[in-house]
């Protein structure tokens, strides 16, 4: 394990200013996105990122992470500066198996892993399954997407860019298997949107799955 | 970077030393560099292990209170601190000396004024606890059996 490689410290950024605070601050954010899918929400105060990962993505990774959470970080971030960052503040092995990750860095809507690939939880314990965090263009372009379900009133519209069917095909299939399934955070810069397992999702203008 | 076996060393023995002691020889450096905090001064527990037994095996001897940070000086020279305890201060104090012994241009100073001061005092505390134990000791003699 790369635990033992030593750390370039000297090169190292700074993380939460006071982390108690900030990682309660964190915390909240993501607990109220992930509540009201589809309702943006802004990170206030939040440091600088390491190079390969998003500001949102870094500070939900330092307020969550720990040395019971693998991360898993796509290779190129991984050997760059967030991977010595993420081992350093947060104490976390760096999964090398998608599968045994607890969060998943995802940099581009692209380069989304399959779902079956990730951890997906037991019925037992559907909440021991990963979740995603992905970085999007934007939220002001691009495709208009249409979401449905708990935490939504009647309708919840957003707007993600570069949005492909792929993606809206594995968070329809991830909604079909609730409990189990894993729950998805997009970040742009310092905003997130939470999509979790329970929210039905269409996009407009894209051939329906 | 130095000699890392050399660096683990040092840290030990600052760890192991008084904080009043260490805080003293500091003040004789002349004027402590700044820093920026990497991590603050952080309380925490570690649990100790070692081998107990004859077999080899970890043995989870207990838990310990420690405090941990980690700081930087403005040429980029890291210093990390590690202290048994609660004390904040001291650990401040181990990183900030840590740090200077990676500085070529401080080293030499800090190595004569707090490393080898800090080393003799604990000799010393070493030598007064044998002395101490010393003065309960038994010896066992087995008188030789004359055989003939």
């Amino acid at each position: 394990m790369s635990i033992h490689q030593e750390l370039d410290l000297a090169h190292m950024q700074a993380a939460f200013a006071a982390p108690v605070r900030d990682a309660q601050t964190c915390f909240r954010a993501l607990l109220e996105g992930l509540a009201r899918p589809g309702r943006i929400q802004r990170l206030a105060d939040i440091p600088v990122p390491p190079a390969g990962l998003g500001a949102a993505q870094s500070a939900i990774l330092l307020a969550l992470a720990d040395r019971d959470t693998p991360v898993w970080l796509p290779p190129v971030v991984r050997s760059a500066a967030a991977g010595a960052y993420l081992r350093f503040y947060c104490g976390c092995p760096l999964a090398t198996r998608l599968a045994d990750a607890t969060f998943v860095v995802v940099s581009t809507l692209a380069g989304l892993p399959a779902l079956y690939d990730l951890s997906l939880g037991d019925p037992e314990f559907p909440d021991r399954s990963a979740t995603l965090l992905v970085e999007v263009a934007s939220f002001d372009s691009g495709a208009s997407l249409r979401l449905r379900g708990p935490g939504i009133a009647d309708e919840a519209e957003l707007r993600v860019a570069d949005w492909s069917e792929s993606a809206t095909a594995l968070v329809q299939e991830n909604r079909r298997r609730v409990p189990l399934g894993v729950d998805i955070v997009l970040t742009c810069g310092d905003r997130l949107v939470g999509l979790p397992r329970t929210v039905h999702l269409t996009a407009e203008g894209m051939a329906c799955m | 970077m130095t000699n890392n076996t050399d660096r683990r060393g040092s840290l030990g023995l600052l760890a192991r030393s008084p904080a009043t002691l260490l805080a003293e020889r500091m003040a004789r450096v002349g004027e402590l560099p700044s820093f920026t905090w990497l991590r603050k001064p952080e309380t925490g527990m570690v649990m100790l292990r070692g081998r107990i037994g004859g077999d080899g095996a970890r043995f989870n001897l207990g838990e310990a209170t420690m405090t941990r940070c980690t700081l930087r000086l403005a040429d980029g020279s890291v210093g990390v601190g590690t202290v048994r305890g609660r004390n904040a201060r001291h650990a401040e104090m181990i990183a900030l000396c840590d740090a200077m012994l990676q500085q070529p241009a401080r080293a030499a100073t800090i190595r004569m004024e707090v490393m080898n001061v800090l080393a003799q005092a604990e000799q010393e505390r070493h030598a007064r606890a044998s002395a101490d134990t010393a003065g309960s000791r038994v010896d066992f003699y087995t008188l030789v059996r004359g055989e003939d």
